[in-house]
């Protein structure tokens, strides 16, 4: 009879732990999982803080460029569509191609020095070549979490939990840049 | 990572408990030597009462330290704070390696008028930090090179070496003072008992044996609480560097930072011991560092070796570093990077070198940013038709001076406000258009503006006038800047 019940009581000992660690393993993939989408929102921010400057630049430049003017219309036009924009696939092909029409309008203004030299066009050049970079951190860290959940799901035991729960993987944001991949890259 | 935090949560831990002791300790010291200098009764209940009060101190001073640990730091330093309208280019570079990182919240950001080249940071835990870089450096580096910089110093925060920094350096501070008062009673004590000779205590010779311990006490405490401070692993720089590298993703940045910083012999005049192991840099100005017990950092030729290597290597992952860490520092298997950094198998690219701006102007000179700590300190900017920009203190006393580059006589804006208030209190009667208010909305924040006024005249618009309203001189209407 004692045999029984010690029995029994190690049986529940070793039940109880597993459903602690299972709790604890649970936790923890909500937490990567809600980093991730933070992540996600991270990049949000930055495109549309990026759709934000472009009215204020095209109209800055404008006064210096006037002929330029199919320069301007793309830069409008990408902006436009990556704005209106709903799936994801949508947005983030709208969005490559608004980095592309921008990369072509900052490079045709190098031709016009007095543009440069404005005060207004420096701050505002200063502030969209931070939020291209803040998108490309952005994602980078996305990228980053999103293996960290990934790899939490997929590996064992964790996926047990993973499984049980419904977790889904998440996807990576890889964009593809044409602008990057046009430009010529020269080696020696 | 994660075995990072857990270690300084427990050095952390450690030094709570080591400071409590000692602190108590230091407390009863000095209850007993009081106890001899006014000769109270009972030296025990003196010492019992002091380890009490001390107990009291350790649990302010944690609470203070807890809360408050960043200001005081930063207090020490004379550092002035940044916003992103202020100087832009460096609370955008902090950014970005903010959402790179993901840390919960923008970190504080401060300049130190130094011409030294030197950073640091402080934080008790990531909601609350501080980034602090010295005016040299903010001068002389270029983007990806600041880059590198403030990504290190944000793995500091990441990995809570700051928070463990922080509040250990408090607690030597408060040591090294206990100490010090201990010392002082026990020579008064000394002295005291002297002239009483025929004093009714008759238990001499063993006072004076527990004094003798106690004065030992007190000098050796503060000794050894610097030693443990300052042998603190120097291997967090590497550990710093590795995660900064993941962060920007371009090794090279890091590494020409720091050879413009020790190539720079200037010491950083604020620091001092217990601020040394926070900077990026050891702050003594010395370019040559032997990794010997009084060093806070490990030379730097060594980071920058490291550095190289992963940029031409090609990757700059946690492993990649733990490599070039094992093939040119510690030859063997020493691992540096915990385990859950070794896990990590995807391969991390570097990046291309970012372009710099031929934009110099966001990158303030000099002048710029004393314009800075100038306006910090209360001081008021009058420019002058002929271009020259003359700082005043606000209380400067007159309310009219002359321009020493074209003589023209200009007037002390704030001053002049005042003066005119008062003006308008003793005659009794008001200006005509005193109660009409113009509002006047800034077009170009961050730069000087012209304000036309009602009455024609025209008014200069500093970026860094932050009242709410000017008065015009002519026909003294208030005009409100939003």
């Amino acid at each position: 009879m004692a045999m029984l019940l010690v029995m029994f009581a190690f049986i529940l000992f070793v039940v109880l732990i597993v459903i602690i660690w299972g709790v604890a393993i649970y936790n923890t993939l909500v937490a990567l999982r809600n980093r991730v989408k933070n992540g996600w929102s991270q990049i949000d921010v930055q495109l549309k803080r990026r759709h934000d400057l472009i009215p204020n630049l095209v109209e800055t430049a404008k006064g210096y460029m006037q002929h330029e003017k199919e320069t301007f219309i793309k830069v409008t036009e990408a902006r436009a569509k990556a704005m209106g924009a709903s799936s994801v696939k949508d947005a983030s092909a709208a969005e490559s191609e608004l980095s592309g029409a921008l990369a072509k309008l900052l490079l045709t203004v190098e031709n016009y020095p007095e543009l440069k030299a404005n005060e207004n066009f420096m701050a505002l050049q200063e502030e969209l070549t931070s939020t291209e970079n803040k998108i490309a951190f952005a994602r980078q860290s996305y990228n980053d979490e999103t293996m960290f959940y990934n790899n939490k799901i997929e590996m064992f035991p964790s996926s047990i939990v993973a499984g049980m729960f419904n977790f889904k993987m998440a996807d990576f944001f890889e964009i593809e840049n044409k602008a990057e991949r046009e430009a010529p890259k020269v080696s020696f | 990572m994660w075995e990072l935090i857990a270690l300084n949560r427990k050095k952390s831990i450690f030094v709570f408990f080591l400071m409590m002791v000692l602190l108590i300790l230091m407390g009863a010291a000095l209850g007993y030597t009081v106890s001899f200098w006014i000769e109270a009764s009972s030296p025990v209940k003196a010492s019992i009462i002091g380890g009490i009060g001390a107990f009291f101190v350790w649990l302010i001073l944690s609470f203070v330290s807890y809360t408050m640990g960043n200001d005081i730091v930063i207090r020490a330093s004379r550092a002035t704070q940044i916003t992103r309208e202020s100087y832009p280019r460096l609370y955008n570079i902090v950014e970005e390696m903010k959402i790179a990182a993901m840390l919960p919240a923008m970190p504080e950001i401060y300049i130190m008028n130094d011409d030294a080249l030197n950073a640091f940071a402080t934080g008790m835990h990531p909601e609350k930090s501080a980034i602090i870089v010295t005016s040299g450096l903010a001068e002389v580096l270029s983007r990806d090179e600041l880059q590198g910089v403030v990504a290190h110093e944000m793995s500091h925060i990441l990995n809570r070496d700051t928070a463990f920094l922080t509040f250990a350096g408090i607690m030597l501070g408060t040591i090294t003072v206990m100490a010090d008062i201990v010392l002082r009673g026990t020579f008064f004590a000394s002295q005291n008992r002297r002239s009483k000779m025929s004093s009714k205590n008759n238990s001499g010779g063993g006072n004076i044996i527990i004094l003798l311990l106690i004065v030992v006490f007190a000098i050796l405490a503060p000794f050894f609480a610097k030693i443990f401070y300052l042998s603190i692993s120097r291997k967090r720089e590497y550990l710093a560097d590795a995660t900064a590298v993941r962060l920007t993703r371009y090794p090279e940045g890091l590494a020409s930072a720091l050879e413009k910083i020790s190539s720079s012999t200037t010491p950083v005049f604020a620091a001092n011991t217990i601020t040394a192991p926070m900077y990026i840099a050891s702050p003594a100005g010395s370019n040559i560092e032997k990794e010997d017990l009084g060093s806070t950092h490990p030379p730097i030729v060594n980071r920058i070796r490291i550095l190289r290597a992963l940029q031409n290597g090609g990757g700059a992952s946690y492993r990649d570093y733990q490599q070039a860490y094992s093939k040119y520092i510690e030859k063997g298997f020493a691992n540096l990077i915990p385990e859950s950094g070794l896990k990590e198998n995807k391969p991390v690219i570097i990046r291309d070198a970012s372009k710099e701006d031929n934009n110099s102007s966001q990158k303030k000179t000099k002048r710029d940013i004393n314009d800075l700590f100038i306006a910090d300190s209360g001081y008021v900017s009058i420019p002058c038709s002929c271009g020259l920009e003359i700082k005043a203190p606000a209380k400067f006393g007159v309310t009219d001076i002359q321009c020493p580059r074209c003589g023209k006589i200009l007037t002390v804006p704030s001053i002049t406000a005042r003066i005119n208030k008062a003006a308008e209190k003793e005659e009794g009667k008001r200006s005509f258009s005193s109660d009409e208010v113009l509002q006047y909305h800034r077009m170009h924040p961050g730069k000087w503006e012209s304000v036309l006024c009602k009455c024609g005249a025209q008014l200069q618009l500093s970026p860094l006038f932050k009242s709410q309203y000017l008065v015009c001189k002519s026909c003294k209407r208030k005009i409100e800047i939003i």
